[in-house]
């Protein structure tokens, strides 16, 4: 059965978006991230144009956000300080996303730059993981535990405040820079940008891991929103129906993803991901090396 | 009612006005709705005439659909660096977001190349570019990107052979239109010719639209975006909110 979505102005089938949202919604639970980056890259395959890709996916994220971040609340994991912080980041860094996005877009460039985001993000990301994960895997046979992070250059900045959740005592420099990249990347992948996040506020922030997840999502939400608006706004590309078909996929495929999660090792879990991550990254970057059948190109809905 | 009577006097204009075009469509309006999978309409319709059929070569019939038309921004890439990158572009001034033409024999038969260029009968007449930038080279390669393109798509269709006409009076053709249609007015035009001349033309107006849910999120998403993003973010938590909720209670029991 196909459906004709109103702002994309491309009719697509419904069981395939359903199919995708579920798809990503049991990675999402599997891993424990938000999706959006398979998401969004899923809809440009599907024929959907990039700037319309990115902002429903910003809308999307939202809503899977929001319940992962209910049960965070109830546990007591967010840092909201931290979340804050890390949030006056994110909102300027997503209007700097969204003003490049725009000149670029009206360069007609913005098919470029989003591609190129993933193909970079997702390579690096996935070689990380995959590269982290071998070892963690080799360690674990050899019985030794990974290493504690100790006192970095982070610590002599100035502007220093207490974070009692997290029991840390650090500059907000460092977080707020942070937020900003993760702010400009949502505007411009329509990503949450979790995968960026997490491993920085670990490493880089010292934060401890069961704040982590709750803290990022915090951000996240209201970052997210806050792109979705300024799309609605500045470029019309939301796509309301696209949104609640891939959320409703996305909330039950979440629910199963968390089950199978719990019956894999964590190790497994993340080598999976990264190759998952790999695979999409080299499909985006051949796209961009190979050749195209056609050269010319129309310029569609949100000029992309 | 003035507005007929000029569609009129026009249609007596032509030189063998003595043969007109009498209409049918299987439905003048088409709604874009949430299942939306394309649409095919019947164009049919009979000749009058008070003689009889005039001697020599037979009457053809060309229908054309046109949809909205409008200026296209039109990108060729290149490869920079290794990676294929948009660089030239060509601004085409109006190019149609849909054109089918079908007709009775083969393209040559059914029309001459002056005629074709006075009533703009074949694609690439339906799409008008006089202001390419000097800097770009070929700038007719952008117009023919356009046609191969929405070729491609469906969205432009040369469709020969495909009007059946019984003994010089009735004809009917039937013109597919896919699912990636734009709103609009869309132009039905249907020409009689002999020897390749137009000898009558007859117009009007197919109305596509989206209608329900479809119409007035789009309309809403245009009129007031910040309504709109607030209603998908709304929606958005609503839904998160409502799936923890319902996940929750199931888990315990």
């Amino acid at each position: 059965m196909q459906i004709f979505l109103p702002i994309a102005e491309v009719s697509v089938n419904l069981f395939l978006l359903l199919g995708a949202g579920t798809l990503v919604g049991v990675l999402s639970g599997m891993f424990g991230v938000g999706g959006g980056f398979l998401i969004t890259p899923l809809l440009f395959f599907m024929g959907i144009s990039p700037a319309v890709a990115v902002a429903t996916g910003a809308n999307q994220i939202v809503a899977s956000s929001f319940s992962g971040l209910l049960a965070h609340l109830r546990r007591k994991t967010v840092d909201l300080q931290m979340g804050v912080v890390l949030l006056i980041g994110g909102l300027v860094g997503a209007a700097l996303g969204v003003m490049l996005f725009n000149y670029l877009r009206s360069l007609g460039q913005v098919d470029l730059l989003v591609r190129l985001c993933y193909v970079v993000f997702l390579g690096i990301i996935g070689t990380l993981m995959f590269v982290e994960s071998l070892n963690a895997i080799r360690n674990t046979r050899k019985g030794r535990k990974a290493k504690r992070h100790k006192h970095n250059w982070i610590h002599g900045l100035p502007l220093k405040m207490r974070f009692r959740t997290s029991g840390l005592y650090i500059s907000v420099i460092p977080p707020i820079l942070v937020g900003l990249a993760v702010g400009v990347l949502a505007a411009v992948m329509g990503v949450g940008g979790g995968f960026i996040m997490v491993p920085a506020m670990i490493y880089l922030l010292g934060m401890p891991t069961k704040v982590v997840i709750g803290t990022s999502l915090f951000q996240i939400i209201f970052v997210t929103a806050f792109t979705t608006m300024l799309h609605a706004v500045t470029n019309q590309t939301v796509d309301m129906p696209l949104a609640v078909l891939l959320l409703l996929g996305g909330v039950v495929g979440a629910q199963i993803g968390t089950v199978i999660g719990l019956r894999m090792k964590a190790e497994q879990l993340r080598i999976l991901l990264a190759l998952l991550v790999m695979l999409v990254c080299a499909k985006l970057g051949l796209e961009l090396v190979l050749q195209p059948n056609e050269l010319f190109s129309i310029a569609g809905i949100g000029g992309a | 009612m003035m507005r007929w009577l000029f569609l009129l006097v026009l249609m007596a204009l032509p030189a063998w006005a003595e043969e007109e075009v009498v209409l049918g469509l299987s439905h003048d309006r088409v709604s874009i709705t949430a299942d939306f999978n394309g649409s095919e309409i019947l164009i049919f319709g009979a000749i009058k005439r008070e003689t009889k059929i005039p001697e020599g070569p037979p009457l053809q019939v060309i229908v054309s659909l046109a949809g909205p038309s409008r200026e296209e921004t039109v990108r060729r890439k290149e490869r920079r660096f290794g990676i294929w990158v948009n660089t030239e572009s060509v601004v085409v001034d109006a190019a149609p977001s849909f054109y089918a033409v079908a007709t009775s024999a083969p393209w040559r038969e059914a029309i001459t190349q002056t005629e074709d260029l006075r009533y703009r009968v074949s694609i690439p007449r339906a799409i008008r570019s006089v202001g390419a930038p000097m800097s770009v080279m070929n700038a007719q390669a952008f117009s023919d990107a356009i046609i191969r393109i929405r070729k491609e798509n469906g969205l432009y269709q040369l469709l020969e052979n495909t009007v059946a006409v019984d003994q010089q009076t009735l004809f009917r053709t039937s013109i597919k239109m896919p699912a990636n249609l734009t709103e609009g007015a869309y132009e039905a035009r249907i020409f009689l010719t002999r020897e390749g001349r137009v000898i009558n033309q007859f117009d009007t107006v197919i109305d596509v639209q989206k209608v329900g849910l479809e119409r007035w999120l789009y309309g809403l998403s245009r009129s007031n975006p910040m309504a709109y993003g607030l209603l998908s973010l709304t929606i958005a938590i609503l839904a998160g909110w409502g799936a923890s909720t319902a996940f929750r209670m199931l888990r315990n029991g």
